[in-house]
């Protein structure tokens, strides 16, 4: 369903970063229309992750704009951008290691519903904010281990952590990078049925190496170079592109 | 007071703060660690330098040098068995044990050689007076304000021109990539902290009448140490040159004109200047 | 799913008084009948407590390395000490009041100045405050009484009853002993409501709570006052029971001191403060008087002991040993 005329959920007009004279991100623009399954892909540092860190503001462009849902969002700080509908997982978990599963999205629920900051009542009080976490927790199938230390869970189970952290406060545009890094590949079931059972009208982009993954999941793939973008189209537009299979994929698809 | 002599006193101190701290910055910025024990190893070093001229009659430029050559020795010991462990720690257990370190040096100190303050015998052609020509001034201080220049165009040349300096300056500007560029950073780390502890302990002897020397003095300094590190910029030798005779001349001045309560005007300098650039005068930002 | 509903029921227990709580406060009203002629004493280990738990908030919860809380300590003191001596204001319940209120002012506007950096330049802005406020009593003698202080102040009775006991304090233990009370069920509140959680997810990882939305710098300060205010609490307490202020209470000897105790008894834990201010004060008391170069000698040593080994003190200590016994073959 193409609704060209509703503002696509996330978009960048010529983007750029520039640590010096490194461009890091060259005139970027980019489209993540609502309720897409998108890809990032591309080699080594491309500047994938710099990018994520531009649409999350952890970084603040060198020239360019950002819109979220039409709304300019260049010049926001990185809480005020998740309170606007953005949220990311990090390449390497950063989760409170020192809590229990379900402390950690409860941290993040409570910040979205707005009681983050409340004094007076315990909280364990607040059962509404404790029942949304419990759902998401049940949601990436981590019930069992919702009493858990963080640190106590093997790697895999705290990548499903980050995801339900990032669900917790119900975004618009779901940024996951890399979540598959670090899982051992008898586990990556786990995080593939978490990804396919994301709400739909959620607009998720995905910043993978794991091609499997890749072309199982997005609808739409994007391939950046040296960061700028060399090719965006279907799935089986990027498999049949020539030059990004010399440029990139060469080797994984034959491999 | 004119204000050749005012300067002059001035940049004497600055000198004595510039060579005790020079190392602490360049190991806070290299190891980003907080070693508030860094005036202990100035302490120490002056009481090896003191005690060596007066009990075994050693001469003033080889008592300096048996200050540095034991401190960095005893410095070398310290960071393989325990300083090393807790570069990865947090700030708050490298403040404990490095306070704890001070403590110990402290009271180890007053123990072992009793509480009462030492003093460094300054040899005949240090004492009195040189003729500048324009004014008569205390060869001493003079001699440490030579000193320092000395010691900072030194470390410019070392830093800039050798390939020992240029690995340190990019260790201090990223770790990481030194280290995945095949610096054996554990070892840089050691010989660093070796030199500026040796250095801080030539700082500690040279600097003994200006400062004083006693078992309090690693922490009645540790303030102005950590002042002259932070303004200057962690892991900038100029940064902490400049920032060492600011603070050196600053202080001079104060003590003379508001001698009760004046240094406050040190601390709110320092306030202001690191809310405005909190990586120091000469820092990277970001850092 | 019968294990995730204890997680939430866990969870939303947390905070209710377990039996032993009480423990502490039974300990604090037995040592007033048990000791009756060192009360002088325990009404400082007590307000040392209270000043380790001002600190643990910041240090053990929100995980601000502070080595200048004594700047509002010290601004409690000197507001109940000048109150009394120059505008002859001694009743001490308003006195307290106006402590809190003067430190928290003070731990309000130096937050939001100082907590715009981290790490080092934090560090260093705090002992800067502390030696700046310190330098300032030293200068306005007229005010402070400067390095002598104001001595011989003595107050009214507390709530126009209960008069202070010069000889045997025990009008001041029990007095202290009641703030001291509330004061930590504040605390207690604070530590398990989300704000509390919130502080604590700041500590564990920063990055994380900018990127779940959290206005940290804004928490930051509000912990940062509050400690500032409840230290000041402690410090009027301190004016009020010994009848004199000097400029003790604004140096570094008093800050690292209430570091320490907070380090001993374990951060982060609220009963940490309790545990580490009876055991420094109690081996202080003893030790230091008599072999003061030892007494520095030790602590030295217990200080790089900890940071080596015991991150998370006395209990931490245990922990570690009871867990090698268990897993030991």
């Amino acid at each position: 369903m193409t609704a060209s005329a509703a503002a696509p959920a996330l978009e960048t007009r010529g983007l750029c970063k520039n640590f010096g004279a490194l461009e890091v991100s060259r005139e970027v623009n980019f489209r993540l229309e609502r309720g897409a399954r998108h890809a990032l892909i591309g080699p080594n540092g491309a500047g994938k992750t710099t990018f994520i860190n531009l649409l999350t503001g952890v970084l603040l462009p060198s020239r360019g704009d950002i819109f979220l849902d039409g709304e300019d969002v260049t010049s926001l700080a990185q809480a005020k951008r998740v309170k606007r509908g953005i949220a990311r997982t990090f390449q390497i978990n950063q989760l409170f290691r020192g809590l229990t599963v379900l402390e950690n999205v409860c941290i993040a629920v409570a910040e979205r519903l707005g009681v983050g900051g409340s004094m007076l009542r315990p909280a364990g009080r607040h059962a509404d904010v404790i029942a949304e976490a419990m759902r998401l927790i049940e949601m990436v199938r981590l019930g069992a281990d919702a009493g858990r230390r963080v640190v106590e869970l093997p790697y895999g189970r705290q990548r499903l952590v980050e995801i339900a952290i990032a669900l917790g406060l119900n975004p618009r545009v779901l940024l996951l990078d890399e979540p598959a890094a670090g899982i051992p590949s008898a586990e990556s079931h786990i995080l593939l049925d978490a990804i396919a059972t994301l709400p739909k009208d959620i607009a998720v982009l995905i910043i993978e190496h794991d091609m499997d993954l890749v072309f199982r999941f997005a609808e739409r793939i994007t391939v950046l170079v040296s960061g700028a973008i060399f090719a965006e189209g279907t799935p089986a537009e990027i498999a049949a592109n020539g030059d990004v299979r010399s440029v990139y994929l060469g080797t994984a698809l034959d491999g | 007071m004119d204000l050749i002599t005012i300067l002059l006193g001035g940049l004497a101190s600055g000198m004595v703060l510039f060579i005790v701290s020079v190392g602490l910055s360049v190991t806070m910025g290299l190891m980003g660690f907080v070693n508030l024990a860094h005036g202990g190893f100035a302490m120490l070093g002056g009481y090896v330098i003191a005690l060596s001229m007066q009990h075994w009659g050693l001469p003033f430029g080889w008592a300096l040098l048996l200050g540095f050559v034991a401190v960095a020795a005893l410095s070398v010991v310290l960071e393989r068995f325990f300083y090393s462990r807790l570069y990865r720690a947090t700030e708050l257990d490298q403040v404990l044990f490095t306070i704890g370190l001070v403590f110990v040096m402290t009271a180890a100190v007053t123990l072992g050689i009793g509480p009462n303050s030492q003093s460094v015998v300054l040899p005949d052609w240090l004492k009195g007076q040189t003729d500048l020509g324009f004014i008569q001034y205390r060869s001493y201080s003079l001699a440490l304000i030579a000193a320092g220049t000395l010691l900072v165009l030194a470390l410019w040349l070392g830093f800039e021109r050798t390939r020992f300096g240029a690995t340190i300056r990019a260790a201090v500007d990223s770790r990481r990539m030194a280290s995945s560029l095949g610096v054996d950073v554990g070892r840089l780390f050691t010989v660093t902290f070796a030199i500026g502890s040796g250095l801080a302990a030539v700082g500690g002897g040279l600097g003994a009448e200006i400062l004083g020397l006693d078992p309090n003095y690693p922490l009645r300094y540790l303030v102005y140490f950590l002042i002259v590190v932070s303004v200057g910029g962690l892991g900038r030798v100029t940064g902490v040159f400049f920032a060492a005779l600011l603070i050196g001349v600053l202080d001079f001045v104060l003590k003379i004109y508001f001698p009760k309560g004046g240094t406050i005007f040190i601390y709110a300098l320092t306030l202001v200047l690191l809310l405005a650039r909190p990586q120091g005068l000469f820092g990277k930002k970001g850092g | 799913m019968a294990v995730s509903f204890t997680a939430a029921e866990q969870l939303a227990r947390r905070h209710r008084f377990q039996w032993w709580e009480t423990l502490p406060w039974i300990a604090a009203l037995a040592a007033f009948f048990a000791f009756p002629n060192y009360l002088a004493f325990a009404t400082q280990v007590l307000i040392t407590i209270l000043f380790a738990l001002s600190l643990d908030l910041v240090l053990g919860y929100a995980g601000i390395v502070t080595l200048g809380h004594a700047a509002f300590f010290g601004a409690g003191a000197y507001t109940v000490g000048m109150l009394a001596s120059h505008f002859g204001w001694t009743e001490p319940l308003s006195g307290l009041l106006a402590a809190a209120l003067v430190a928290g002012v003070v731990g309000l506007v130096s937050g939001l100045v100082l907590l715009r950096t981290h790490g080092l330049a934090l560090l260093m802005l705090t002992l800067c405050t502390m030696t700046l406020l310190e330098q300032a009593a030293n200068m306005g003698a007229a005010w402070t009484g400067g390095f002598d202080g104001i001595p011989g102040l003595s107050f009214g009775k507390i709530l126009g009853l209960f008069s202070f006991d010069v000889l045997y304090f025990r009008t001041q233990y029990l007095y202290v002993l009641t703030v001291l009370l509330i004061c930590f069920l504040v605390v207690r509140m604070l530590v398990y409501s989300s704000f509390g959680q919130s502080l604590t997810g700041v500590r564990e990882n920063l990055l994380r709570m900018h990127a779940v939305g959290a206005p940290v710098r804004i928490r930051l300060v509000i912990a940062y006052a509050i400690s500032a205010a409840l230290a000041g609490v402690a410090g009027g307490l301190f004016t009020q029971a010994t009848g004199f202020v000097n400029l003790a209470v604004l140096g570094l000897e008093r800050a690292a001191g209430v570091l320490i105790v907070l380090i001993l008894g374990g951060y982060g834990r609220l009963y940490g403060a309790f545990v580490g201010a009876v055991a420094y004060m109690v081996l202080e008391h003893f030790l230091a008087k008599a072999y003061p170069t030892a007494w520095q000698l030790g602590i030295g040593v217990v200080l790089v002991l900890v940071a080596l080994y015991a991150r998370n003190g006395i209990p931490g200590l245990a922990e570690t040993l009871r867990g090698k016994r268990r897993s030991a073959p």
